[in-house]
């Protein structure tokens, strides 16, 4: 069983072989998401009863959440790619890293515009220095940071390893986001559905709510292989894979 | 519920709506912008062969290479 996984993470580590599977499986994730953002949006925009504290404002959730999950997730696996390079040298590693980067700072960037278009007709106001808010930003910058420093470093395996360590380092940002609300006083609210007792919000919502945040998840997983083989073209241009690949 | 009920989402339209139409265009970029990319690095590379640039020789099966 392990040797079989060793195997399998080897192989997986091959650019070339990574390259074709990404290609087989897009269009596949393609036609999932497609289902799933529909299905999510049917539900969140149409099935989902008004809210009877904020009206029909807090349909904003279902992009609003997803949006902040992805924006952790994503963060989460960088640093473990950070440990991948640190520990196995393993290129694609640096490659995935470095291409997840420009996706989260995306999402990031979304969870705190859809935050704020909430909070103003909610709490009064689009922006407030408090820790949830604030921790979220400095996970942005945490983004940015480590795709100037890609791309600042010419040589691409230097500039992997500086990477991984700016991911694993800012790791401690993640547990501080999810807590937050629960360590500080905050405008923001209170986890409805990442805890351990019952999700505190009915099933009519919560169901819209999970199936976008797995559209969002296959998303990144699209984008991501996408991004992914067009990195792995221009850094193995040199190879002989890529010329009969090209060739053919 | 009438389609105008719909749009104006309870008078919140202006959030709702600016907060689906920014995911809407994050996820299309996201999608569209590497999609062009590989295509056009696709290209690049075929124009380069074609001409019959050598290549410098590197390793390539290996994951540490």
């Amino acid at each position: 069983m392990f040797d079989w996984f060793v195997k399998w993470f080897h192989r997986m580590g091959s650019p070339p072989h990574f390259y074709r599977f990404a290609g087989r499986w897009l269009p596949w994730l393609t036609a999932l998401f497609t289902i799933l953002i529909i299905g999510g949006l049917y539900g969140g925009l149409i099935l989902a009863p008004t809210d009877y504290q904020q009206g029909e404002s807090y349909r904003i959730i279902f992009v609003h959440v997803p949006a902040a999950w992805m924006s952790m997730f994503i963060y989460m696996v960088m640093a473990a790619c950070g440990v991948i390079i640190l520990v196995w040298r393993m290129k694609l590693a640096e490659i995935v890293l470095s291409c997840s980067a420009p996706i989260g700072a995306s999402f990031t960037f979304l969870a705190l515009v859809t935050g704020s278009l909430w909070g103003k007709p909610m709490w009064g106001t689009y922006w407030v220095w408090d820790a949830r808010l604030t921790a979220e930003l400095i996970l942005l910058f945490l983004y940015l940071g480590i795709m100037g420093l890609y791309g600042a470093i010419d040589d691409k395996r230097v500039a992997g390893r500086a990477v991984a360590i700016l991911a694993i380092v800012g790791m401690v940002n993640i547990p501080i986001i999810h807590y937050s609300v629960e360590w500080w006083n905050s405008l923001h609210q209170g986890p409805t559905v990442t805890k351990f007792d019952k999700p505190s919000i009915v099933w009519s919502m919560l169901w819209p709510l999970l199936v976008m945040a797995l559209a969002f998840k296959v998303y990144f997983v699209i984008s991501l292989f996408q991004r992914v083989r067009a990195e792995i073209l221009h850094r193995e241009r040199n190879t002989r894979w890529v010329e009969e690949l090209v060739k053919s | 519920m009438s389609l105008s009920e719909f749009f104006n989402m309870g008078g919140y339209a202006v959030f709702v709506w600016s907060s689906y139409g920014l995911t809407l265009v994050l996820l299309v970029l996201n999608w569209f912008l590497p999609y062009q990319q590989h295509k056009q690095n696709l290209r690049k590379l075929t124009r380069q062969y074609r001409s019959g640039q050598p290549r410098q020789e590197t390793r390539s099966n290996d994951s540490r290479s």
